[in-house]
């Protein structure tokens, strides 16, 4: 994985500096709390209900154990002990004091690790495919590419300002697994006449209004990939709206201007970009590159796996994706326990993760989407041992991509902009569904839940979507069927009326009874709502 | 102009700024204002005949003034960019990097803050409208 030079380390360093002089200087008086929030938010650090919450960066997603377990010590140290992987692959404290903060960014530092801009109007932290450099069916690994992203949007002078946060999604494969064209510009590494160029999308987005970013450029060189990017951020620097925050992101611009005359802006721009020196010069990705090897893989090694302890086999079945190399295997760590909370892992657990890591998995572990924990490259010989240091912990649900492996916000129980509270729904679907027979039964589904139309549940994107909302003072939760946030993206839509707690959860069990009626051959619960249409199901939650 | 924070050697510039609209009649100021969102682009024909350009921040956190001055650096623009209104201590090593050479904050800027903050990044990563070079040209030798 990369890893930083003196460059990239006294970069980090300087921004510590940085923080802690502006900490002091808002301790003292010398700015006021309005001048002061921009600046935290550059940072990471968000004002909540009871405290201030850290939101800590994990470029694309990978971690090395060395990283995991200074996660773990922030946890223990200055939070409650535990901290929540979130839908972005990042980590985020809960209980943060302000006064901490600089002494949690300089312990982070020394790991290569850092909260910069991870909130505030700027380009965010950029997420990739979790299985990048391990799945089969990959082109490329798409994290150099982010890498040099990250590096170009560092401490961008010129889009510190913008009217709304940006993210960017980088993925190399037809399989799209990390939502890549709900993302304010999503990236897919392709290939035409033998060279790797990006294809660009720009303008999708969750929230109060979510939209599929429609196809902007088809193939950009990789000789261009910055200045493209600079393209398109110029111009929604200068024309995205600013007169209504819930109009400022670039899905809107998009949308409102039409692509077609939007594309007519970037080229203009791009146009306009050539010959200024945007573009990192070609050796900076070959260096880049070196640190994306394939780790040394042994040859030779055995595909065959036991399975006659059935319980392994349940979670082998569910947990564990192919890999490119023969005798290897991803394993995926369920953060999903049945009545836990979605993403959180305590200390410990990070440690556990940590050393999992190291023994079995060249010392990477990566953060999905969903919320989960990767072991990219681990010897089919040794998942079973694995496992059972995972069941030693309780920490071995085998429930990836079925119905408890769900999206949940933090909601009411943390969030300050939130109408109703998200975890404790989450809670009682996976009790409700607790037999994973019964969900395995169910097949893929995904379940996504926000506890309101800011949408960082991704509800949307659910199969089955779930959204608190207010209703007359008492929490509501309206269910929406049919969204995706892979390759087949759609987005979900309200089913009806909305449901209070109990009855939300009896809303799902419903729709998975009629699917379960109505399902044929090898059909998920989305191809199934796909093909009988919406009104099969309201019949039955309203009928 | 007390307020003034000059990084320019030549004299500073004495005639008040016209408006956008002002000088696009035809005016012959050598000095005009750019408000929040007017396009620079629109003063490209002119750029021979300008000694400064002044773009306003009504708010901190509205950055189209950054797009502005790059974009005018970026056409050879070489009198003064001055950034007037809204101005913060945070924000000015973001608006040398884009083509600002002074500033005219409403609040004044406290000179050893602003020494502090011009001073604190040795290194970049990314290229703009000043001639310093990035971080990837470093590593190679550029
Ligand atoms: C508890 C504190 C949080 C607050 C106050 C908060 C606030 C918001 C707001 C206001 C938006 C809408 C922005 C917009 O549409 O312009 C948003 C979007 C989002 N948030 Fe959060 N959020 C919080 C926690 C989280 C967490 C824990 C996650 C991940 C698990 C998350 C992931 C997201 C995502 C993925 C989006 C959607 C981005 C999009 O619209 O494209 N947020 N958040
Ligand atoms: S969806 Fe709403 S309730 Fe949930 S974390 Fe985001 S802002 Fe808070």
């Amino acid at each position: 994985m990369y890893k930083y030079d003196n460059y990239d380390q006294e970069m980090v360093y300087t921004r510590v500096a940085e923080f802690r002089d502006q900490v002091e200087r808002r301790i003292a008086g010398k700015l006021t709390e309005d001048q002061f929030k921009p600046l935290r938010l550059m940072n990471g650090l968000y004002l909540q209900l009871h405290a201030y919450m850290l939101r800590v960066a994990v470029p694309y997603g990978t971690l090395n154990s060395e990283q995991m377990r200074m996660l773990a010590h922030i946890a223990r140290k200055y939070d409650r002990d535990y901290g929540h992987f979130t839908t972005r692959q990042n980590i985020q404290y809960n209980w943060i004091k302000l006064e901490d903060a600089p002494d949690i960014l300089a312990d982070l530092a020394t790991v290569e690790m850092h909260a910069i801009q991870t909130s505030g109007n700027c380009i965010r932290n950029i997420s990739s495919d979790q299985y990048a450099g391990a799945a089969a069916d990959e082109l490329v690994d798409p994290r150099p590419y982010a890498e040099l992203l990250r590096q170009w949007s560092s401490f961008h002078p010129e889009f510190s300002f913008l009217p709304r946060k940006f993210k960017f999604a980088v993925i190399a494969s037809d399989e799209d697994r990390a939502a890549m064209r709900l993302h304010d510009i999503g990236i897919q590494m392709v290939e035409q006449d033998g060279a790797i160029g990006a294809r660009y999308y720009a303008g999708g987005g969750m929230g109060r209004t979510p939209m599929i970013g429609p196809l902007i450029r088809d193939f950009v060189p990789v000789a261009d990939l910055v200045s493209y990017a600079e393209a398109i951020l110029r111009v929604y620097n200068r024309y995205g709206r600013r007169d209504n925050k819930y109009k400022a992101r670039i899905k809107i611009l998009v949308h409102e201007m039409g692509a077609e005359k939007f594309i007519e802006e970037v080229e203009a721009e791009f146009a306009h970009l050539q010959g200024q020196n945007i573009d990192a010069p070609a050796a900076e990705l070959e260096r880049i590159k070196g640190y994306f090897e394939d780790p040394a893989f042994e040859t030779g090694l055995s595909d065959e796996i036991d399975r006659s302890d059935p319980d392994f086999a349940v979670w082998l079945d569910q947990n564990v994706h192919t890999h490119k190399q023969p005798g290897y295997a991803i394993a995926v760590i369920s953060l999903k326990p049945t009545g836990g909370i979605p993403g959180d892992a305590s200390s410990a657990q990070m440690e556990l993760m940590a050393d999992l890591a190291e023994r079995y998995s060249f010392d990477e572990c990566r953060v999905t989407h969903s919320q989960n924990i990767v072991l990219p490259h681990v010897r089919k010989q040794d998942l079973h041992a694995i496992w059972q240091k995972l069941v030693e912990a309780e920490f071995a649900s085998p429930n990836l991509d079925l119905i408890s492996d769900i999206i949940a916000c933090p909601g009411l129980d943390y969030c300050s902009l939130a109408n109703a509270r998200s975890i404790p729904v989450a809670q009682k679907i996976a009790q409700r569904f607790k037999e994973i027979d019964r969900q395995k039964e169910l097949g893929e589904l995904k379940l996504k839940i926000s506890g309101c139309i800011n949408a960082c549940g991704h509800h949307h994107a659910g199969h089955i979507g779930i959204l608190g909302v207010d209703r007359k003072g008492t929490e509501n939760y309206q269910l929406l069927l049919g969204g995706s946030g892979a390759e087949d993206v759609s987005l979900a839509k309200i089913t009806g009326p909305g449901f209070d707690e109990d009855g939300i959860v009896d809303a799902v069990e419903k729709v998975t009874d009629v699917y379960v009626a109505e399902r044929e051959d090898g059909e998920r619960f989305l191809d199934t709502y796909r093909r009988v249409g919406m009104d099969r199901f309201k019949e039955a939650l309203y009928g | 102009m007390d307020n003034l924070l000059r990084f320019r050697d030549d004299e500073a510039h004495e005639e008040p700024a016209v408006t956008l609209d002002g000088f696009l009649d035809q005016s012959n100021a050598t000095a005009v204002r750019l408000e929040d969102g007017e396009d620079a682009r629109q003063l490209l024909p002119f750029l021979d005949r300008l000694a400064l350009i002044e773009i306003g921040f009504s708010a901190f956190g509205d950055g189209r003034g950054y797009s502005a001055a790059r974009i005018l650096r970026e056409h050879g623009f070489d009198g003064e960019i001055r950034a007037q209104g809204d101005v913060l201590i945070d924000q000015i090593a973001f608006m040398r990097r884009c083509g600002f050479d002074s500033f005219s904050p409403e609040t004044p800027l406290d000179p050893g803050d602003a020494e502090k903050a011009l001073a604190r990044w040795n290194h970049v990563y990314q290229h703009a409208a000043d001639d310093r070079q990035p971080i990837w040209n470093k590593r190679h030798g550029q």
